[in-house]
């Protein structure tokens, strides 16, 4: 396997904010690599400098050999960018848009249209609607074909699912599942850590740090806590009386319920029984299976301590 | 700069051909155009106000004084003082309104029903002539006093002053508000809108991506530019048509030159609006730092409406810095004069200047945001 993307010890600071501090991995070809952290823990800072947009203070980054400073011109045509937001001129129709971004790159959308035609198809029935008037999902697809026009090896997508409803962020995956089989290796960044799954491998970053690397399967082996789902009818009361609990290491929300890690000697009815005598109502604990935010949550923890 | 230029004329030859390595360059042009024309209202303002202010200021706005309303007030009637009022009875600049008692003109100046006072007082035979006229707007009082002074006359001075207005003979105020408008206008045009379209694109990221594209910084600019131009020209075409039809500008040779030093001036004004977008991020700064940066001197310093002769020395110096002053000096000199092009070579040469300069420093500065 070859490194399509080298990235070096690479740190940046905004003034006094430090937004990568010493940040190194390698992505392989034809890879689907995620990068997972909370907004402001410098992914689009990382996407920047992979873009030749920003300078790094120091280390090195290199796409396809090929350096993000010193060979930016020979770069830019392999690259495939699409920033946070989805940046389309809005007053420019569907096919303009597209065509824009294909003269700009000196290729043709006929030549490329192969390329695009899982991501532009649903588009192919309004070209002259103006981008503006496109729904998230629907500018996020146009965003991706402009992306995609001019054949990159690499693309880089900075929260691509940001803003967009959850059956078209599902739909998007798909979507880049197939460009794998173009053989388009995919970093692809996002601060919603159940998409995290869909990729090959994941980099977990937080303040500009990366906290660990490796494929989603084995991120959550790693996961060796005990840890437990909690619910009660009032579950803010329940978050403070757990949290003063001694077997508790921490306790956090988790979609509708709590999620507890605790001690080896927690025990379950003991905790409930205690619970229920303080006055909670519907006290239920039961074992739960972790997933990539538990350990995002896990590692970030170790880290402050 | 150099290369720039070569480059964009290489580009302009091979778009001429049709060749196909240009794309970049060329779809940059075709987007702008097409985004400036898909924003209706932006078009409709961009071509109409100048067309409403070159008429608002040409035709209602005047300092000409017209309709004095003046009273009369007289010790003892003659006919040497019968003779006076009678001229300005006759007179059309003025509307007599008869005789008043002395006791009766301040309250009919300070509820602004005349405009001035004539006293003739007889002493020894003698008319001596006094005139109190309302000083709340220095501008037409002193040109009210004139007036008032020139239909009676210096009897007593055994030499007539003769007096020729040159070049606008009858001191339409139009003329010269010509010049101040296309001044103001192109900078409106050129710097405002340049530099909101390319904070625009700053502000919405696709500036991101169109750097990240193999088509250079420079050429990308240039794209963007060009549209503006032309649309500037458009305007140019239509205000001078204007003038010299409706406000009845007469036509000359010195014509050429006036679009010459214009495309000048239209050129120092889109590096302007570069020159702002390189140093602002938003649309809304863009729009404030080009309206109050650049606006508002253009109207208070550049001789526009006030005369730079009046002003205080630091001001007089601060107008030197400013564009639209040389500009507005040089098609006065051209349009309203006549004069040839030997004229204004102070003028045109410090625009030029002013424009190299800026266009460097924004070229530079753009490039080094890379």
């Amino acid at each position: 396997m070859n490194r399509v993307v080298d990235i070096a010890n690479l740190s940046h600071r905004y003034g006094s904010v430090v937004a990568l501090d010493k940040v190194s991995f390698n992505v392989e070809r034809g890879e689907l690599f995620g990068i997972i952290g909370p907004d402001g823990s410098g992914k689009s800072t990382l996407y920047r400098i992979l873009a030749t947009l920003l300078v790094p203070d120091s280390g090195h980054a290199s796409i396809n050999g090929l350096d993000t400073v010193r060979d930016y011109k020979k770069l830019r045509t392999h690259i495939g960018y699409m920033p946070e937001r989805f940046s389309l001129y809005e007053d420019l129709t569907v096919s303009e848009n597209l065509n824009f971004f294909a003269s700009l790159f000196g290729v043709s959308v006929q030549d490329n249209y192969d390329i695009i035609a899982p991501v532009f198809g649903q588009l192919e029935r309004f070209p002259n609607r103006r981008a503006g008037a496109l729904s998230g999902g629907m500018k996020q697809k146009l965003a991706l074909s402009c992306a995609l026009i001019h054949r990159p090896d690499i693309l880089l997508l900075d929260e691509p699912t940001t803003g967009v409803d959850a059956v078209s962020r599902s739909e998007f995956w798909d979507m880049l599942s197939r460009l794998r089989e173009h053989d388009i290796t995919i970093l692809v960044s996002t601060s919603y850590m159940d998409e995290a799954t869909r990729c090959d491998r994941i980099a977990m970053i937080d303040r500009g740090h990366i906290l660990d690397i490796d494929t989603p399967a084995n991120l959550v082996s790693k996961l060796d806590e005990n840890l437990y789902n909690a619910s009660a009818t009032d579950m803010f009361g329940l978050l403070n009386r757990l949290r003063e609990l001694p077997g508790v290491i921490d306790c956090y929300t988790f979609g509708a319920t709590l999620h507890l890690v605790t001690r080896a000697y927690f025990d379950i009815q003991k905790t409930v029984t205690r619970l229920t005598e303080s006055g909670l109502e519907d006290v239920r604990i039961s074992r739960a299976k972790g997933n990539i935010e538990d350990l995002f949550i896990k590692l970030t923890r170790d880290e402050q301590h | 700069m150099y290369r720039q230029w070569t480059r964009f004329f290489v580009l302009s030859l091979k778009m001429l051909n049709g060749e196909n390595e240009m794309n970049g360059f060329g779809s940059v042009i075709k987007k702008e155009a097409l985004y400036i024309m898909r924003d209706r209202r932006t078009m409709v303002i961009t071509l109409v106000m100048p067309l409403i202010l070159l008429l608002l200021f040409g035709f209602a706005i005047s300092t000409e004084v017209n309709n004095i309303r003046l009273v009369a007030v007289v010790d003892r009637h003659c006919d040497a003082t019968r003779d006076l009022l009678e001229r300005f009875a006759v007179n059309d600049y003025f509307s007599y309104l008869g005789e008043v008692n002395q006791v009766d003109v301040e309250p009919l100046l300070r509820s602004g029903k005349i405009d001035a006072a004539l006293f003739l007082k007889t002493d020894d035979g003698k008319i001596i002539p006094q005139i109190v006229a309302d000083g709340s707007n220095t501008t037409s009082a002193r040109a009210v006093t004139g007036y008032i002074m020139g239909v009676i006359g210096e009897p007593s001075a055994s030499q007539p002053v003769l007096t020729y207005t040159l070049y606008n003979p009858q001191m339409k105020s139009s003329y010269n508000f010509v010049p101040g408008i296309m001044g103001m206008i192109f900078i409106l045009i050129c710097a405002i809108m340049t530099s909101v379209s390319i904070v625009r694109e700053k502000e919405s990221g696709t500036m991101d991506l169109l750097l990240v594209s193999p088509t250079r910084p420079g050429t990308i600019i240039l794209g963007k530019l060009i549209p503006y131009f032309v649309l500037s020209c458009a305007i140019l075409a239509i205000m001078l048509l204007l003038a010299y039809t409706v406000l009845g500008l007469p036509l000359s040779g010195s014509i050429f030159n006036v679009v010459a030093l214009s495309l000048i001036y239209i050129v120092l004004a889109l590096s302007i609006g570069l020159l702002v977008s390189t140093i602002v991020d938003s649309q809304l700064t863009a729009l404030i730092v080009s309206a109050v940066i650049f606006m508002v001197p253009v109207i208070m310093l550049s001789g526009m409406i006030f005369p730079i002769d009046n002003m205080p020395g630091v001001l007089q110096a601060v107008s030197c810095i400013i564009p639209a002053r040389w500009y507005i000096e040089a098609m006065r000199k051209l349009m309203i004069q006549q004069l040839d092009m030997a004229y204004v070579i102070k003028e045109g040469s410090i625009l030029l200047l002013m424009t190299m300069v800026l266009l460097f420093i924004s070229i530079t500065k753009f490039r080094s945001s890379r």
